[in-house]
């Protein structure tokens, strides 16, 4: 990302590449950097900080029950998780969460995004309305969920199947995990998509249905390929945010029947086992899974901010 | 451009009146956090379980100590999980706000090795050892140090129908086997009791491992043992489990299900806690005069059964800013007079045994004798600081009960617990 940022002054402001700077150039750009050196400065203390401390912990044999046996033990903690089959089937159950839920967001944030940006009558109100699952704490929408699906509290335990408990198996209760997870995010996935939608001109789809292209062929050989930059964002985003999924899992199952996902099960170990070493091994495990997939995403699919460079628009 | 440099200085002045509000704002709390010892007299901070009428408990403590101390009463969540992950986080962070905790039993090796809380020792050791029962008083021990101070325990008893069943059985295939005549006959045959995959089910297990003379952990709790009798224990269980005489949801049920179930009259058996007749009391008068209670059940005929003790201890906190004043507050927390009161008005027993021979005891708890009985020759659950995850991977190994396969559920167990205590056992 900052590179492409550092990048683009160079590109847009001299018209020989090579050329040196002039000297008005450089102290903008020195400017530049004083002015976000504050941020810069305050985003390493809060993230780069905490990250190497938990590397470094994860290094460790530290268990708070055990104060005495604290020692260094090198990789042997990564051992340990890589070869635990709860942390793998933790693992799955992150990336089935994450997979099915993101796709489906995608589709229905589509057909969102699409209904408010055509919707000409009560805009405000379609736009709003649609925003309110968004709007709703996490856990407040999932307690509702649980006792919803709780047979004797709840109106839908019993429309599905008259005697059974769905949170208690497994199957059922991670559809409902996925269940909570799309109607919670649709509506950011729809803004998201939205934005996109906004830099599709209008001459190109007028000039598109002249040529005689239906609305399939409009939507996707003109906007589709338009809003390529948005949707990949959109994706970016919630696919990170997908993979930390804690609270909806914590209130409908806490875990239960194998339903844990990789933050719930890095929770446990570390704040219900008081296990610091294993606990930041796995946050550590996490926070390399986030990295690939940004790496992925940004490198080989050219996610980049909407506007940020032309790249995406070409 | 005129107008914004009019008034540069009342403008800077404006600023910093708001920078200071800002800043007191933001301290003010900080600072009644600070003051929280009142015109001399120590704040007391009581961080325990919500226990009905212990308020009356408290205000008496305070009244008696006569300004040298006040307790202050913080309750914390219904479960225990959250009970307990809230305290250690404070514990952890050294919170000096914490002076005396209420610990479930299990808690003690815990937080006596993170050196969390303060060893008992001179005088107020010697008035908590004072006619304590042994069982509970050895739920306070670590490392032969007393570490917390018993204040209720509690185990399980058989509940049986004397209508269907004359003399209770004393060992588990005989209950099993009076199930089994009494489904012949096509009368209420069920044995009714926890299996769900949580803290109950580890009760059950050690319960049976105990009653069969084998061992989870050493006694010194740095090895996971899984011996003979803890076979047997698991062999007892599978005949249980798979001989037709549980509730269909045995794997699923939790005390209250239990509960439930005994008083809609669906079993012969139950085993639960005492609660359970208070309850019966009050909801299902015409079971209860059927029910009779007996000494939960053993393995072997004529050795009696070893059962686990429940209960909370209450303990000192090693950051606490007053700690003599704690200790003396603890003393009165758990005092016969105090063990007495939550005894008749919020179904705890005591831990103390002269507090058994109060009269008012005996209309409260008819079943007193049983209970003693069993709290003179109780087991402690697996005594290792890493108590909680041990109990995580045994019940998630040990559901559902039916599939227990004895010889080779005991070696992964023996695997998974001294993972546990090296700190290796990855929790689920």
């Amino acid at each position: 990302m900052t590179a492409t940022e550092v990048r683009k002054p160079a590109r847009a402001g001299a018209k020989p590449r090579k050329a040196p700077l002039s000297e008005g150039k450089r102290q903008e750009r020195k400017l530049g950097w004083l002015l976000c050196a504050p941020a810069a400065i305050v985003m390493v203390a809060v993230t780069a900080y905490p990250i190497l401390y938990s590397f470094w912990l994860s290094l460790q044999r530290y268990d708070l029950k055990f104060p005495d046996e604290r020692k260094f033990i090198w990789f042997t903690n990564y051992v340990t998780v890589l070869s635990n089959g709860y942390w793998w089937t933790a693992f799955g159950v992150t990336m089935l969460i994450t997979v099915v839920s993101v796709a489906v967001e995608l589709v229905l944030g589509m057909g969102l995004a699409l209904v408010m940006h055509r919707t000409i009558i009560g805009r405000g109100l379609v736009r709003t309305s649609a925003l309110i699952p968004y709007g709703i704490v996490t856990v407040v929408a999932a307690f509702s969920w649980r006792y919803a699906w709780t047979p004797g509290t709840g109106y839908l335990a019993n429309l599905v199947s008259p005697d059974g408990a769905p949170l208690t198996e497994r199957a059922s209760a991670l559809a409902i995990v996925i269940a909570a997870e799309i109607w919670k995010t649709t509506p950011f996935m729809a803004l998201l998509l939205m934005a996109g939608l906004a830099l599709v001109p209008d001459d190109l789809l007028k000039a598109a249905s002249m040529d005689g292209a239906s609305w399939w062929q409009r939507f996707t050989k003109v906007m589709l390929p338009v809003m390529k930059p948005a949707i990949l964002v959109a994706l970016l985003f919630r696919t990170l945010d997908a993979l930390r999924v804690f609270d909806n899992i914590y209130v409908l199952t806490n875990g239960a029947n194998e339903t844990s996902s990789v933050s719930m099960i890095a929770y446990n170990n570390l704040m219900k086992g008081l296990n610091l070493g294993i606990g930041s091994t796995m946050s550590v495990l996490i926070f390399l899974t986030v990295a690939i997939i940004a790496f992925v995403f940004v490198k080989l699919f050219g996610t980049a901010a909407p506007g940020s460079s032309d790249d995406g628009r070409r | 451009m005129e107008n914004r440099d009019r008034h540069p200085r009342r403008r800077r002045a404006r600023a910093r009146v708001l920078a200071a509000g800002a800043a007191i704002a933001l301290l003010a709390p900080l600072a009644a956090c600070g003051s929280d010892d009142e015109g001399g007299t120590p704040v007391l901070n009581l961080y325990q379980f919500p226990v009905e009428k212990m308020q009356d408990v408290i205000d008496t403590c305070n009244q008696q100590a006569n300004g040298a101390y006040r307790i202050v009463y913080q309750v914390l969540p219904r479960t225990a999980d959250d009970q307990r992950v809230q305290m250690v986080r404070r514990l952890a962070a050294h919170d000096d706000s914490m002076d005396i905790l209420g610990l479930d039993v299990t808690w003690t090796q815990e937080f006596a090795s993170a050196d969390w809380i303060k060893e008992w020792t001179g005088d107020a050791k010697s008035q908590v050892e004072n006619g304590t029962l042994a069982g509970p008083l050895a739920s306070g021990m670590y490392e032969n140090k007393l570490y917390a101070a018993p204040n209720n325990t509690n185990v399980q008893l058989l509940w049986y129908r004397k209508d269907l069943v004359p003399n209770p059985p004393a060992t588990w295939d005989e209950m099993i086997q009076d199930a089994l005549e009494l489904k012949q006959q096509g009368k209420a045959y069920q044995v009714l009791t926890m299996g769900a995959q949580y803290e109950g089910l580890v009760v059950l297990f050690n319960s049976l491992v105990a009653s069969a003379g084998g061992h989870v952990v050493s006694d010194d709790g740095k090895t996971a043992v899984m011996d003979a009798g803890a076979v047997e224990a698991l062999q007892i269980m599978k005949k249980f489990a798979t001989a037709g005489v549980t509730a269909p949801s045995f794997s699923n049920a939790v005390e209250d299900d239990v509960r439930l179930a005994f008083q809609t009259g669906s079993g012969a058996f139950q085993l639960n806690w005492p609660y359970v007749y208070a309850s019966m009391q009050s909801d299902a008068p015409d079971v209860l005069k059927n029910v009779g209670w007996a000494r939960y059940p053993g393995i072997d005929a004529g050795t009696p059964s070893i059962t686990t003790i429940g209960g909370s201890n209450v303990a000192v906190s090693a950051y606490s800013k007053h700690p003599d004043q704690a200790f003396q507050a603890a003393l009165c927390l758990r005092s016969a007079a105090s063990q007495k009161y939550l005894a008749v008005n919020s179904g705890q027993p005591p831990s103390i045994e002269a507090v058994y021979d109060a009269p008012e005891m005996a209309q409260a708890y008819p079943m007193k004798a049983e209970i003693l009985d069993e709290l003179k020759n109780a087991a402690p659950r697996p005594r290792t600081p890493a108590y909680q995850n041990l109990s995580t991977v045994v019940a998630a190994q040990l559901s559902p009960p039916d599939q227990i396969d004895p010889e080779r559920t005991a070696a992964s167990l023996k695997k998974s617990i001294q993972d546990a205590i090296d700190s290796k056992g990855v929790l689920p």
